[in-house]
């Protein structure tokens, strides 16, 4: 042996699957799925037992009780928030790559459907999804899934045009070098260009996210359960509004803040990565 | 002049090396015309050293044989098959993606900015095209890549990320990883410009090695005027989208014909 190397004695690094902090991360996702899946109630009962201070002054006691109850509609949100935007970043991806395409009759049909429904309101989305499933005998959902699917699709195309930043983003060289190593497309895409344009598209997703989940009461149209149809039905049941409306706001308070904080971190972190 | 002096055989030597031949080939960026009705050609195993004023094309036509522009018009042969073209009964016919991918095989390209894959690994950035292009299994392709790394001097850096390491070791390695796939022809694009100068010598000496191999036509553009005339069996010097004269490095430096190439390397020369 003449060479001064021994193949063994440089360890190559673990593969990202095996990694601790990934695993981790991972295995918490699935965990979180598997509970908005199945520990979800999706019933659109909300009752109270207490009945309110008759001199319509704020009972706090009233407020107090019913948490559980603003706490089940919060998560009906946020199951519909997590599953519609499950589906956005996956077709946001789909239709970033179709309008990418270097096909124009591709491309353009993609563009125009990206215009289009960036710029019609997701309420009326949402009323013309619903009423246009209600027609198909073969597919008939839940409410909180039309609500998904709508969601889904509203924030594919605010997604897509972050991942086309995302992609625009990658030095010209990585393309040029890939072509010099003759990658094959998927190749290119998944091992060159997507790894880096993903964690620039990371905060943006974050933000979408976010307003996605504030966009998720619109399922009150569509009859989807969720934290507004909580408060509507106490002001239905109970002829108070205050205190439910304000619970409303702790519970968006409660769940956005630790996703505002996690934008915020994946960007001081990738801003870190990067220098 | 532009006809070349000797008849050169396109095909490939008895080392593998690929040759080229350019006909007629043009490329023009808007109303800038860069290639101008260019013949060049570069015999297997020739070391070809491209020199020019900056912006008169030389860039350029390494980046039309690495397919990275696409001529205007004009043919363009690697290793005796056409790049860009197909044969079509008599004639010949724009080729195929398919086809471009098949000859580009033949060829690889080193860049002014290294353009290494910045979160890979030094070793991953070789094993990549070995793996997923010519089907070697990662075994193979890392033992290969250990190799390579090692005779650039990098085998310690395999773990790297290139933002650990000089643009010197960071140039070594994305020539380790155009060498990993073995290619016919070589394009060397200003490699050592982007370079602080003290890191100059690590890289032109690995450029040494591979010129030495000999297994491996080499095309490069520089402005080591010295690397040059030590490495190059012909100097081109180019300008306005032509060759203004070319021959072996040592006529071409010390008795320029042309008075533009007297004014270049005059101008190259008061550095």
């Amino acid at each position: 042996m003449t060479t001064a190397f021994d193949a063994n004695q440089v360890q190559p690094p673990k593969p990202w699957y095996r990694r601790g902090d990934v695993l981790t991360v991972l295995i918490a996702f699935a965990l979180g799925y598997a509970f908005l899946l199945f520990g979800v109630d999706e019933s659109t009962r909300f009752r109270t037992r207490l009945n309110p201070d008759p001199d319509l002054t704020f009972d706090w006691m009233y407020f107090w009780h019913m948490v559980p109850l603003m706490w089940r509609g919060l998560l009906a949100t946020v199951k519909a928030t997590v599953y519609g935007f499950t589906i956005a970043i996956f077709l946001g991806l789909v239709f970033a790559l179709l309008r990418r395409s270097k096909l124009r009759p591709v491309s353009w049909p993609t563009a125009f459907v990206i215009e289009f429904i960036r710029s019609t309101p997701i309420l009326v989305q949402l009323y013309f999804l619903h009423a246009l499933i209600r027609t198909w005998d073969w597919y008939s959902p839940a409410t909180i899934t039309i609500l998904a699917i709508g969601l889904g699709i509203h924030y594919a195309t605010y997604c897509s045009e972050a991942y086309r930043a995302g992609i625009n983003s990658v030095d010209k060289g990585q393309w040029e070098a890939s072509t010099a190593l003759n990658l094959g497309p998927v190749s290119k895409w998944t091992k060159v260009i997507l790894p880096q344009a993903i964690p620039n598209v990371l905060p943006a997703l974050g933000n979408y996210l976010v307003a996605a989940m504030k966009d998720a009461p619109l399922g009150i149209a569509v009859n989807a359960t969720g934290i507004l149809f909580f408060a509507n039905a106490i002001r239905g049941g109970d002829f108070r509004a205050v205190e439910p409306y304000m619970l409303m706001g702790v519970g968006f308070l409660i769940a956005s803040l630790p996703a505002a904080w996690l934008v915020r971190r994946l960007e001081r972190k990738i801003t870190y990565e990067r220098t | 002049m532009s006809a070349p002096d000797t008849t050169p055989y396109t095909g490939t030597n008895g080392n593998g090396a690929a040759g080229v031949r350019m006909r007629g080939v043009n490329k023009a960026f808007g109303t800038n015309t860069v290639l101008r009705e260019l013949d060049l050609d570069v015999d297997p195993g020739e070391r070809v050293v491209i020199i020019g004023p900056s912006g008169s094309g030389k860039t350029t036509i390494l980046r039309v044989i690495m397919t990275l522009e696409r001529p205007d018009s004009g043919t363009i042969e690697v290793g005796g098959r056409q790049l860009y073209h197909q044969p079509a009964g008599d004639g010949l016919k724009p080729a195929s993606e398919k086809h471009i991918r098949s000859v580009r095989s033949d060829i690889g390209m080193v860049f002014q900015h290294f353009n290494l894959f910045p979160h890979m690994t030094a070793l991953e950035n070789i094993m990549l095209a070995p793996v997923k292009v010519h089907g070697q299994s990662k075994e193979e392709a890392r033992t290969n890549a250990f190799e390579l790394l090692d005779k650039v001097g990098l085998a310690h850096a395999a773990n790297q990320t290139p933002g650990q390491l000089s643009g010197g070791q960071k140039q070594r390695v994305a020539i380790a990883r155009s060498l990993a796939t073995k290619p016919k022809i070589m394009l060397f694009d200003e490699v050592t410009s982007a370079l602080d100068p003290e890191l100059v010598g690590e890289v032109l000496n690995v450029l040494r090695d591979i010129a030495e191999e000999g297994k491996t036509t080499m095309m490069l553009v520089t402005h080591e005027m010295g690397f040059a005339r030590e490495v190059a069996d012909r100097l081109v010097m180019f300008d306005h989208g032509q060759v203004l004269e070319s021959g072996p490095p040592a006529d071409v430096l010390d008795n320029p014909r042309e008075a533009r190439t007297q004014e270049f390397l005059g101008a190259v020369r008061e550095h």
